[in-house]
């Protein structure tokens, strides 16, 4: 809080005893740089936002925005090319909605366990080794789904193959498995221990508490942990590049063979041409992708804001 | 609370926690069969030569070697690129932004940021560095595009990790006549100092298993060297893995398990590390 | 404040004992105003000592004097400060500078995570010195200064976090005498500690105001009557501004007060 007044003589005197301000050029210099470091986050977010529009946009010249999204067929070479995503999108649709179903029940258990049943020393062991399955990189699970859970799909549903969104969604389950035993883990933590007590004062059991108390109270942060999984799950490529089986059609059931949007971008931007249709459209798909998890994260921030806030104090 | 009869409400609890108990089970099996069943299919095939040999007749035979190579490369290249920046941002963060939106701004987009799909990020970074700034499908455009998507990761921790310095720090070397920037650099960054370094190990971890935008920006299939320079091509593992368990027909069982074996070793032993730089830390300061 | 009153005020008699002179000074912190109008003068090489019921804004009113409100956003001053006849929130100090000249001790031993060593070679490394005997020779010292060498120099190696509460502040101390202050500034420095660090601090403030000039907020009534040579006694208004009842020599503030509520205070009827 400098304040802009200054004598001549006061001046003087700070200078006589060397109190008068110096620059510190270097130091100025080093803030200058961390300021501008923090403001690369913006700049990249800014730049993806800007070369997707750039990139993307210019498809829906030749494919009215309605056609590009319901339309079922995707024809990027035939002549002339048709770009509909919709059977993408209803793949990625299928895909997360599996590993939602599974992931978000057993991912709550694991977490109400954790935080209001299991002993310390139990909790200390379950917790690195469910944090470790974060860490399995994309392309290893999808090696997993194909080789282990694929051929057992197959045979447990009789399909003609086991490649398909079930099998690709049940992997990403446990891609997402983690952040939502982690987010809710915190949620139910940091509820007041008084809340608890009143319960158990009332006669209740450990169980009706967590049922009755700990689940509700954490509901908030819960769904945050759900969207944050649903997110994972729709930005995951590797894994269902490789198992959700990259049929084009528009996939009917979850075991039907199907191409999820990341896995549509990432086998068909290696053969488009550079500036051309098909490469604009998959531009397009990648800013329809990063419009969805942008959405999804800024709902679960905003959650989880509250959900601090509620326990504050 | 409907109040049932003490015994019945008895045998709910028992059978709820039993299901909660299943389901966390069922998770660390599923865990621990994972890693197990790769490090048991996997150690048929390793050994000395597969690590140091280059692949042979379309990765069916020879080694990884040019693909753990490239993928270290990886893991240094955006180490170097994302550390200082997400330091540095971190300290702005910290230490310096002021409550006005341009703060709020700078944290949502590192929210966001950390969103991305990674698959976007490739988008990005073929956009960007590979045409733009034509850099080429090369190591260089493939690290910058990594080092972009762990910004968000080595800005949060490093943020967070200057947080937990205790404020009482700061006040006593200002009251000495420190300067800021003396008080961040002589005692609150050695203070953030392991928080810093778990997040760039699994940022670095997390370059290290990235498959989808260097498969887009540069990673190639068979390299027949090292990359020589930033602007070679390049192999990494993870894209390795995608290659013989996919594209390439007649790879033996064996040499699949067993790329798949390295690359989940190299990523989880980062991890591991990460988990040990944390505990130490917490345990010192106690 | 204009230039002419400046110079006059320097040429006043009394200036060379007054080390402070605070004119009119109130702060706000956001829209609450915390202090108001408080005019008070801290004389050189002696003990002022600042007592007030809690919450009436003592540390704060200490906090001005080194600039740290600085730090707190939206705090805000208002009045006239001065350091030996310089205005201290004058555009061109540097509050750096400001601070290596009036340093201050906290309410809580606040020791660095380093060796004890390291903690009184802190400052002075901080503004430029690094030969290794001179600073050996600044941190014993300081250390004796603050009457602590006896009891660490055999483990100026270790930890600070090692010793006890009452070494940790007197290592805080000698952090502070490393830089060589003029002003030393002391927010309730005993409240963590037990009755007999308690005395020792005393002793060294004692010392210490030989010279240095010394500022100390305190709850402890005793110890404002035993250790210091002016009192300055702050009060909250109704609408929670601290304001300055009453000031004066210690022995006769304690005395005989000239103001009610400063002997309601004192003799423990209210705070
Ligand atoms: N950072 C701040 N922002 C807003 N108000 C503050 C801040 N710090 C202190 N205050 C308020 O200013 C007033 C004076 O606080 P201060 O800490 O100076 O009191 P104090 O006399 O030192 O009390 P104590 O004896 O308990 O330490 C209090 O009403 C307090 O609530
Ligand atoms: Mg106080």
């Amino acid at each position: 809080m400098p304040r802009q007044r200054s004598s001549a003589t006061t001046a003087e005197c700070a200078l006589e005893k060397g109190l008068r301000r110096r620059w510190r050029l270097g130091e100025r210099a080093i803030e200058g740089g961390i300021f501008l470091a923090s403001l690369l986050a913006i700049v990249v977010l800014l730049g993806i936002v800007a070369l997707l529009l750039r990139q993307g946009l210019p498809i829906f010249s030749y494919t009215p925005p309605w056609a590009f999204l319901f339309g079922t067929r995707w024809y990027p070479v035939s002549e002339p090319p048709t770009f509909g995503i919709a059977p993408f999108f209803v793949a990625t649709l299928w895909v997360t909605a599996v590993a939602t179903a599974v992931a978000v029940p057993v991912g709550v258990a694991c977490a109400a366990y954790l935080s209001e049943v299991a002993r310390p020393a139990i909790r200390e062991t379950a917790k690195p080794i469910i944090e470790l399955l974060a860490g399995f990189p994309s392309v290893v699970m999808g090696f997993i789904g194909l080789l282990l859970l694929s051929p057992l799909i197959q045979s447990m549903f009789n399909l003609n193959t086991g490649l398909c969104g079930l099998a690709a969604g049940i992997m990403l389950s446990l891609m997402s498995l983690p952040i939502i035993v982690t987010v809710s883990e915190d949620a139910m933590r940091a509820i007041p221990d008084d809340f608890r007590q009143a319960a158990y004062a009332l006669g209740a059991t450990k169980w009706e508490v967590v049922r009755h108390v700990s689940i509700p109270a954490a509901l908030s942060g819960i769904s945050a942990a759900m969207m944050l999984g649903i997110g994972r799950a729709i930005g995951e490529t590797m894994t269902v590049l490789m198992i959700a089986g990259g049929a084009l059609a528009m996939p009917v059931s979850p075991t039907a063979p199907m191409m999820p949007m990341t896995a549509a971008i990432a086998s068909g931007i290696g053969n488009a041409v550079r500036g051309g249709l098909q490469y604009q459209a998959l531009f397009a798909i990648g800013l329809l992708l990063f419009l969805m998890t942008l959405a999804v994260n800024l709902v679960a921030d905003a959650v989880l804001e509250r959900q601090k806030r509620k326990f504050q104090r | 609370m409907r109040m049932k009869s003490g015994l019945s409400r008895q045998l709910s609890q028992r059978t709820a926690f039993a299901v909660l108990l299943v389901a966390t089970i069922a998770v660390v099996m599923v865990t621990l069969f994972i890693i197990v069943r790769i490090a048991v299919s996997g150690a048929g095939a390793l050994n000395w030569s597969f690590l140091t040999q280059p692949p042979t007749d379309a990765g069916r035979a020879g080694g990884i070697f040019p693909a753990l190579v490239g993928t270290f490369y990886l893991m240094l290249g955006t180490l170097m690129l994302a550390l200082p920046i997400g330091v540095l941002a971190g300290i702005y963060l910290s230490e310096y932004a002021p409550r006005n939106w341009l703060t709020r701004v700078i944290n949502l987009a590192i929210i966001n940021l950390a969103g991305v799909p990674s698959i976007v990020y490739g988008l990005f970074g073929l956009g960007v560095f590979v045409l733009m700034m034509k850099f080429g499908m090369s190591l260089l455009a493939a690290s910058l595009t990594l080092a972009c998507q762990a910004l968000a990761m080595t800005i949060t921790t490093s943020r967070e990790a200057l947080l937990a310095v205790p404020r009482e720090y700061r006040e006593g070397s200002l009251a000495i006549g420190a300067t800021k920037w003396q008080t961040i650099r002589h005692l609150i960054l050695p203070q953030a100092r392991p928080g810093i370094i778990t997040g760039a190990v699994l940022a670095m971890s997390r370059a290290a298993g990235e498959s989808a935008p260097i498969l887009i920006v540069g990673a190639a299939f068979i390299v027949p060297g090292l990359p020589q320079s930033p602007f070679d091509r390049f192999m990494a593992l993870p894209y390795h893995l995608y290659t013989v368990a996919t594209q390439v027909p007649g790879v033996p069982g064996d040499t699949k398990w067993a790329v798949a074996l390295v690359l989940l070793a190299v990523v989880l032993s980062f991890n591991v590390l990460a988990t040990i730089v944390r505990l130490r830390a917490r345990r010192q300061r106690v | 404040m204009t230039a002419a009153s400046t110079v006059s005020r320097d040429r006043m008699p009394e200036h060379s004992t007054t080390k402070i002179r605070t004119e009119g000074v109130s702060l706000y912190y956001g829209a609450f105003q915390a202090l108001r109008n408080i005019t008070l003068d801290i004389p050189e090489r002696a003990i002022t000592a600042i007592i007030g019921p809690s919450g009436c804004g003592k540390s704060t009113f200490l906090r001005i004097f080194n600039r740290m409100n600085d730090l707190i956003p939206g705090a805000r001053v208002e009045g006239t400060i001065q350091l030996e006849g310089i205005d201290i929130y004058d555009r061109c100090i540097d509050v750096v500078e400001l601070r290596k000249r009036v340093g201050m001790v906290f309410q809580k031993p606040n020791p660095f995570p380093m060796s004890v060593f390291e903690n009184v070679a802190f400052g002075p490394r901080r503004h430029g010195g690094n030969n290794r005997g001179e600073l050996a020779d600044i941190v014993e010292k300081s250390l004796r200064q603050a009457a602590l060498w006896d009891e660490v120099k055999d483990k100026l190696d270790k930890s600070a976090f090692d010793l006890s509460g009452g070494q940790q502040q007197r290592l805080c101390i000698a952090r502070v005498l490393a830089v060589e202050p003029q002003v030393i500034l002391m927010d309730e420095p005993c409240s963590a500690l037990d009755p007999v660090a308690t005395l020792k601090i005393e002793d060294l403030m004692r010392q210490l105001s030989n010279s240095y000039t010394i500022v100390i907020v305190t709850h402890n009534m005793q110890q404002a009557a035993r250790a210091s040579d002016i009192s300055a006694f702050l009060l909250m208004e109704p609408d929670r501004a601290g304001v300055l009842v009453e000031c004066g020599p210690t022995s006769q503030l304690f005395t005989s007060p000239k103001d009610k509520r400063t002997e309601d205070y004192i003799t423990g009827r209210f705070g």
